[in-house]
């Protein structure tokens, strides 16, 4: 009897032992973030001026900004999502609307798999040969939307597939009975129902493809000649609308700056890029989910 | 004919319509798998060169423990570098697993509500931090911390697995979390009402019945693990030497990929060895993602 009772005292206790160590852990993992964002903040945001984020960077003297670079990051960002957003659109249709339970689809299930495992290195590589080489498109924006388009395409896909399935078939069976045809109701229906969920993905997508630079080192070029913002010309190079230009994004610009250390405030300045990073993928971050509380809200009529 | 005949007969426009659209969807769906053949076609021709063109033997390239292609003779051995890409994967994979599983717990056993709240938004914004901007944290903050602790000069397996850590922490946390989530609620019911308390309920049904999720979340993690390029390289200290010691500088596969291919000209050994591991690093990811889906059948069949 004694033995039992302390048998029984002792799960009692590893239990509420156990239960401490989870919060622990919680609290840890929240404190590491906590420290992360704080610590890129505290040391990033005092660089941050208008002068840091409009200036041009300078290769070899301290004081340099991140104007072009960022302007680069966000003009890529509008030219891989143009090039991406229809694919992934019509393949995500595809795969929730048409695709058959088979070989074929399998087959197709496990390629975007791969390619959505692939490291953003190989797909910086293979752009490289392709594009940059292949293509004679050079280092240029262009190569470097190219390729973050591989890098985001499965990411999308997979996210426009799974907010089409959680459109409930009813939707569908309702439109085709009205005598539209698949597509359409697809189109007409089913896509703007899943629309939230789509735009949401999207966003959280833009935020991985602003900050990715793995697969941009080779393609979009490291290097961000000077642009006029006056020329509109989309064929000069030196227009800031040409796709043809080489082009150092953002995320680019702080490896660079750390792996070369030709600069002498390579410290400083990769801080103040890092915490506009942060800032900008944080943005990102907020606006999908309030986009898609909003959207929610208006769409069932209930408060989050 | 007479009108309704005629309309009856020939295609409809809404036929016509579904059949376009089906089409245009699918081109997009072939261009994906267009583009997975080209990659891993042009990365195996380009890597395969080596050994085609150069006469490297494979031994020599899988099992060489020296690497500096330049050198006459050249010399190819990629085991340093597989060896640091495999050493900082599986240690990083070791620290985060237990801390996954703990916050994947914590959001599903132990307080959803505050987890659903707290501790997600966190994962997200982990996930969501750009790779390089832990590479500048590992590089102010780790290096000098472990320059500090170690000796050395801070850069190594250490430092490059402390990065690591935090990035497929999230990644292993949330795919866990998915696991636990999909074990049914009468699991826990089930052995609660058996008198069991709620930590026994915890690990010895409720992780015992999601282990393969668990283990294709570890997986998934190290994947991600072997193929981040640019944080690794900048923490690590990019020796190509066989790894010593967890606080001398050592170098993955990565991390050479990316200081390599703007070094060397094309169709040279030099540039050729530099394709190799591209072709290593791409044939790693399709062992790990093989690896996922052996366990996943092998669940499924249960």
């Amino acid at each position: 009897m004694n033995y039992k009772y302390s048998k029984t005292r002792r799960t009692q206790l590893i239990d509420r032992l156990a239960y401490k160590v989870f919060y622990v852990i919680a609290i840890l993992i929240v404190l590491i973030l906590a420290a992360l964002l704080i610590y890129i903040l505290v040391t990033g945001l005092p660089h941050i001026s208008w002068h840091f984020l409009t200036g041009k960077s300078k290769p070899f003297q301290a004081g340099g900004g991140i104007g072009i670079q960022l302007f680069n990051s966000f003009y890529l960002l509008i030219l891989t999502m143009l090039i991406s957003v229809p694919i992934s659109l019509g393949a995500g249709i595809w795969l929730s609307e048409y695709a058959k339970k088979n070989r074929l689809t399998n087959l197709i299930r496990t390629t975007i798999e791969i390619l959505s495992s692939l490291p953003s290195v190989v797909v910086g590589l293979f752009g490289f040969i392709l594009f940059v080489l292949q293509f004679h498109l050079g280092f240029s924006l262009l190569s470097g939307a190219l390729a973050l388009t591989i890098f985001s395409l499965p990411l999308l896909t997979t996210n426009v597939e799974n907010a089409l399935q959680t459109v409930h078939f009813t939707q569908r069976e309702a439109g085709l009975a009205l005598g539209l045809s698949r597509i359409e109701t697809v189109l007409k229906i089913v896509v703007p129902a899943a629309l939230p969920n789509i735009v949401t993905g999207m966003i959280l997508a833009a935020g991985r493809v602003f900050g990715e630079a793995a697969a941009l080192i080779y393609t979009a070029g490291q290097s961000a000649p000077a642009i006029n913002f006056s020329n509109w010309n989309i064929f000069d190079l030196s227009s800031f609308l040409s796709p043809f230009r080489p082009a150092e994004t953002l995320a680019v610009h702080i490896w660079k700056v750390n792996s070369e250390g030709l600069i002498p405030d390579a410290s400083s300045v990769s801080a103040g890029a890092s915490a506009v990073l942060i800032i900008a993928v944080l943005l990102f971050n907020f606006i999908a989910r309030y986009l898609s509380n909003r959207i929610y809200q208006h769409m069932t009529g209930v408060k989050s | 004919m007479d009108p309704i005949k005629e309309s009856l007969l020939k295609t409809s426009r809404k036929a016509k319509q579904e059949k376009f659209g089906k089409l245009v969807t699918f081109l997009c769906i072939l261009l994906i798998m267009v583009m997975v053949v080209a990659i891993i076609l042009f990365v195996s021709l380009k890597g395969m060169a080596t050994f085609v063109v150069n006469h490297v033997s494979p031994f020599d390239f899988f099992f060489g423990v020296n690497w500096n292609p330049s050198a006459k003779p050249p010399q190819v051995g990629a085991l340093p570098m597989f060896l640091g890409s495999f050493i900082v994967t599986i240690l990083a994979a070791l620290i985060a697993t237990p801390f996954a599983i703990g916050a994947a717990t914590f959001m599903t056993e132990i307080a959803p509500r505050t987890g659903k709240k707290i501790l997600q938004p966190v994962m997200e914004l982990l996930v969501g931090i750009p790779s390089v901007v832990y590479g500048f944290v590992g590089l102010a903050v780790f290096v000098p911390i472990t320059r500090h602790l170690f000796g050395g000069s801070g850069f190594g397996i250490f430092t490059a697995t402390l990065v690591l850590f935090l990035m497929v922490l999230p990644t292993i946390t949330s795919m866990t979390t998915d696991a636990l989530n999909s074990v049914p609620r009468n699991y826990r019911e089930s052995s609660l009402a058996l008198g069991a308390t709620q930590f026994q309920t915890i690990y010895k049904v409720v992780w015992r019945a999601a282990t393969p999720g668990i283990m294709t979340a570890v997986v998934f993690g190290m994947s991600r693990a072997f193929g981040e390029a640019l944080a690794v390289q900048m923490v690590i200290g990019n020796a190509a030497l066989m790894p010593t010691s967890l606080t001398s500088p050592a170098a993955t596969l990565t991390s050479i990929l990316t200081m390599g291919i703007g070094n060397s000209v094309s169709g040279t050994l030099e540039n050729n060895a530099i394709w190799s591991l591209a072709l290593l690093l791409l044939l790693m990811s399709l062992v790990f993602n093989s690896l996922v889906r052996w366990i996943g059948k092998r669940s499924s069949l249960k």
